[in-house]
C-alpha cells in the first residue's frame, strides 16, 4: 500500500486514539481530530488524502456541515461516512454531496482497510490526472 | 357489563319514547272523545226535549179540541133536546166524524143522575153524584179527569162540560178512547228502548207505557223534578240503563209526558265514534310500540357496531402509538449502544495487533488471549446484529416502488421455506386469487414480510400441521390472509405480538423482532397487518397491502 494520510473525526477519544495507532501501525499516517472545527484546521495546514468523518457527532459542527466545508478547502480530498442506521438519510445527502463511500459503525479494520485504499487510490488517480494536464498545459505554452 | 349497559339505554329510549308519544295521544284521545260526547248528549238532549214539547203540544190541542167541540154542542142543545137518544146518537157520529175519539156521550141532570146514554156500556140512570169529578165539573164548568176505572171496570178518562139553562145546570159528559189517546201518546215513542206515557201528579200512569208498568199503577218518576216548561233529567233504571227522561206537563190537563230513551242507543254514533277513536288509538299505540322498539333497537345496534369499531380504531391507534415509541427509543438505544461497540471492536483489534508483537508471540498464554479476544469480537458481532435487526430491516431503506406481483412474491419465499416445512411435516396450502393486480410496491420488503410471518406460523405448529395462505384484491387493498392451525395465542399475547422483543419462543431462538419489522414495514408501505387468534385453533394474520396501479413507463 502507498503511503497516504488520513485524516479521522471522530468525538469519541478512545475510538480516535486507538484506531489512529492502528493505522499508524500499518503504515497509514493517521491523524485523530474530535470535532468538525479541529478537522478544518488540519486540512488547511497539510495536505490530506482521505478523512474519515463520524457524521454524528454533538455540539459544534455536525458531519454534513463539516464535508461541505471539507469539499470547499481541498476538493478532490476523499471522504468516508461513518454512519450509525439510524441516519441513513444523512448518509445519503453525504453521498450527494460528494462523499466517497460510507460504512456502518462498529466498523472492523479489517473492512475499513479497503475502502481506505479505494478512495485513495481515486483521489490518487485524480492528482495524477491533474498533474498530467498541468504538464500538458505547460508543454502547451512553452 | 357492556350488554347490560346497552340494555338500560335501550330500555330508557323506549320508556321516554313511549312516554312522549303516549301521553299527547291519550290527552287528545280523551278531550276530543269528551268534547264530542258533551256535543252529542246536548243534541241528544235537545231532540229529546223537542220531542217531547211537540207531542205535549198535540195532546194539548186533543183535548182543547175535544172539550170544545163537547162545550159546542152542550150550548147550541136545549137539555129536554138531548134527552131524546136518537138525537145524542146522532151528535155522538157527528161528533166522531168531525174530530174521532169519542166512545160514549151522557147527559147527566144537576143532581148527578144520567138521564141520557149512548155508547157501548149500560150507564142509563147511573147516579155520579157521589163521584169525584161530579163536583169538579159543577164548580169549575169543564172538567177532564184522570184515568179511573168507574162503573164499566175498564181504565178510561173523560171530558165534561156544564151547561147554565134556566138557573139548572145539567153535564155532558163524553168518554175518550182510551186506545186512541194513548195511541197518540205511543206514537212519540222511538228505537227499540223509547218509551213514552202520560202521568198524573201523583205519578200514576195515565196511558200504558211500553216498559215496567200498566195504566193506573204507580209509575217511579218523580214529577217534581219537572218543571212546566220541556224538562230532561238523566236517571239510571233498576236494569243499570242509563236513560234520558223529558217531561213536559200539558196547559189543558195536570197530566206529565214522559218520553225517554236510553243513551245508549241514542248515543250509537257516539259509541261508534269512540270505538273508531279507540281503534285509531290502539292501532297507533300499536304502530309506535313497534316503531319505537324497531328503531331503538336498530340505534343500539348501531350504537354498539360504532362503539366496537371505535374500541378497535383505539387499539390500532394505541397500537402504533406504542411501536412508533418504541422505535423512537430503539434508534436511540442502538446509537448509544453502537459507540461503544466501536471503541470495544478497536481496541480489541489493538490487542490483536499488540500480539503480533514478537514480546508476546513468546508468551504461553498467547492462544489464550487471542481465543478471548475472538470471543470478545464475536459477542459485539452479536450485540451488533441484534441493534441491525432492531433497526436494519425498516430503517434501511425507504420503500422502493416497483412492479409487483404478490402471489408470485409469496411463492418466491414459499421456496425458501419449503425444505423446513417438509420436514416438520407441515403442509402449506394456497388459494390465490387469480389475475390478483400488478401493484406498485417494494418486492425485498414484501418478501422480507411475508418470510416473517409465514415462518412464524410454522414454528408456531412445531411440528405436523398446515399452514394455509390466501390472496384476494378489492378496489384499495390486497388481502393476505396467513392462517395456521398452531395452538393459537392467549389476548394478552396477541397485544404484544407486535412489540420489539416479544418472543414466545424460548431463549436464543427468536429475537422477537420479526413482526415489529414486518408491521413497521407494512406500516411504511401504507397498508396495515393484524392478527386474530384463538387458543387451541390457531392464529391468522392479515396483511392488506395498497392496491396502487404502478405508472406506466
Amino acid at each position: 500500500m502507498d503511503y497516504f494520510s488520513v485524516l479521522v473525526v471522530d468525538d469519541e477519544e478512545d475510538f480516535l486514539e486507538t484506531i489512529v495507532k492502528r493505522l499508524k501501525k500499518r503504515k497509514v499516517s493517521a491523524i485523530g481530530v474530535k470535532s468538525g472545527e479541529e478537522a478544518l484546521e488540519v486540512i488547511k495546514e497539510m495536505p490530506i488524502d482521505v478523512v474519515i468523518l463520524d457524521i454524528k457527532m454533538p455540539g459544534g459542527m455536525d458531519g454534513i456541515e463539516t464535508l461541505r466545508e471539507i469539499k470547499k478547502i481541498q476538493p478532490i480530498c476523499e471522504v468516508i461516512l461513518l454512519t450509525g442506521h439510524g441516519s441513513m438519510e444523512t448518509s445519503i445527502e453525504g453521498m450527494k454531496l460528494g462523499a466517497f463511500d460510507y460504512l456502518l459503525k462498529p466498523v472492523k479494520l479489517e473492512e475499513l482497510l479497503p475502502k481506505l485504499a479505494d478512495a485513495f487510490e481515486k483521489k490518487d488517480t485524480q492528482d495524477q490526472k491533474i498533474r498530467s494536464a498541468q504538464i500538458k498545459k505547460l508543454f502547451r505554452y512553452s | 357489563m357492556k350488554t347490560t349497559v346497552y340494555a338500560r339505554l335501550h330500555r330508557r329510549i323506549i320508556t321516554l319514547a313511549l312516554i312522549v308519544s303516549f301521553t299527547p295521544l291519550f290527552i287528545v284521545g280523551a278531550t276530543m272523545y269528551n268534547k264530542v260526547a258533551r256535543m252529542y248528549n246536548n243534541k241528544v238532549e235537545e231532540q229529546i226535549k223537542y220531542r217531547a214539547r211537540a207531542q205535549a203540544e198535540a195532546l194539548d190541542l186533543f183535548l182543547k179540541e175535544r172539550t170544545a167541540i163537547l162545550g159546542a154542542i152542550a150550548d147550541t142543545h136545549n137539555f129536554n133536546d138531548m134527552l131524546d137518544e136518537k138525537r145524542l146518537l146522532r151528535i155522538i157520529d157527528l161528533m166522531n166524524l168531525r174530530a174521532g175519539a169519542f166512545v160514549d156521550l151522557g147527559v147527566i141532570d144537576g143532581s148527578g143522575r144520567q138521564q141520557a146514554y149512548v155508547g157501548p156500556y149500560e150507564l142509563k140512570g147511573k147516579n155520579y153524584y157521589e163521584q169525584p169529578w161530579f163536583a169538579e165539573v159543577m164548580s169549575k164548568g169543564v172538567y177532564v179527569s184522570d184515568v179511573y176505572m168507574g162503573y164499566r171496570q175498564l181504565p178510561h178518562f173523560i171530558i165534561a162540560v156544564r151547561r147554565n139553562e134556566n138557573q139548572k145546570s145539567w153535564i155532558l159528559r163524553a168518554t175518550i178512547d182510551p186506545d186512541i189517546f194513548g195511541d197518540i201518546v205511543r206514537s212519540a215513542q222511538i228505537g227499540k228502548t223509547g218509551d213514552a206515557y202520560l202521568v198524573n201528579k201523583e205519578g200514576i200512569y195515565q196511558t200504558n207505557p211500553r216498559f215496567g208498568g200498566k195504566i193506573l199503577s204507580k209509575n217511579n218518576v218523580d214529577t217534581t223534578h219537572f218543571g212546566s216548561n220541556a224538562t230532561v233529567i238523566e236517571h239510571t233504571n233498576r236494569q243499570g240503563q242509563n236513560l234520558f227522561y223529558a217531561g213536559t206537563w200539558l196547559k189543558n190537563k195536570n197530566w206529565l209526558l214522559v218520553i225517554s230513551q236510553g243513551s245508549f242507543e241514542e248515543l250509537s254514533d257516539l259509541t261508534a265514534i269512540r270505538n273508531l277513536e279507540a281503534t285509531i288509538i290502539i292501532v297507533g299505540i300499536l304502530a309506535i310500540v313497534l316503531t319505537t322498539f324497531f328503531i331503538s333497537r336498530l340505534v343500539i345496534i348501531r350504537l354498539q357496531e360504532a362503539d366496537k369499531k371505535m374500541g378497535e380504531l383505539n387499539a390500532q391507534l394505541v397500537q402504533s402509538d406504542k411501536l412508533a415509541a418504541l422505535g423512537k427509543m430503539a434508534a436511540g438505544v442502538a446509537h448509544e449502544i453502537n459507540n461503544p461497540l466501536a471503541v470495544i471492536l478497536q481496541k480489541t483489534g489493538w490487542m490483536e495487533d499488540l500480539l503480533e508483537e514478537e514480546a508476546f508471540q513468546k508468551s504461553e498464554e498467547l492462544e489464550e488471549f487471542r481465543t478471548s479476544i475472538k470471543k470478545i469480537e464475536e459477542h459485539v458481532e452479536r450485540a451488533r446484529k441484534v441493534v441491525h435487526n432492531m433497526l436494519g430491516y425498516a430503517r434501511k431503506m425507504e420503500p422502493r416502488m416497483e412492479d409487483v406481483d404478490v402471489n408470485g412474491t409469496i411463492n418466491q419465499t414459499l421456496s425458501l421455506l419449503e425444505n423446513h416445512a417438509r420436514i416438520n411435516n407441515i403442509e402449506i396450502k394456497t388459494t390465490f386469487q387469480q389475475e390478483l393486480p400488478i401493484i406498485a410496491s417494494d418486492q425485498a420488503q414484501l418478501q422480507q414480510v411475508f418470510l416473517n410471518i409465514i415462518s412464524n406460523a410454522i414454528d408456531a405448529i412445531g411440528k405436523n400441521g398446515r399452514v394455509e395462505i390466501e390472496t384476494s384484491s378489492s378496489d384499495s387493498i390486497i388481502n393476505v390472509l396467513i392462517s395456521d392451525n398452531g395452538p393459537g395465542l392467549t389476548e394478552a399475547q396477541q397485544k404484544k405480538v407486535f412489540d420489539p422483543f416479544y418472543t414466545t419462543k424460548q431463549t436464543g431462538k427468536g429475537t422477537g423482532l420479526g413482526l415489529w419489522v414486518t408491521y413497521s414495514i407494512i406500516e411504511k408501505l401504507g397498508g396495515a397487518v393484524f392478527l386474530t387468534s384463538r387458543i387451541g385453533k390457531g392464529s391468522t394474520f392479515t396483511v392488506q397491502i395498497p392496491n396502487i396501479t404502478p405508472e406506466k413507463k
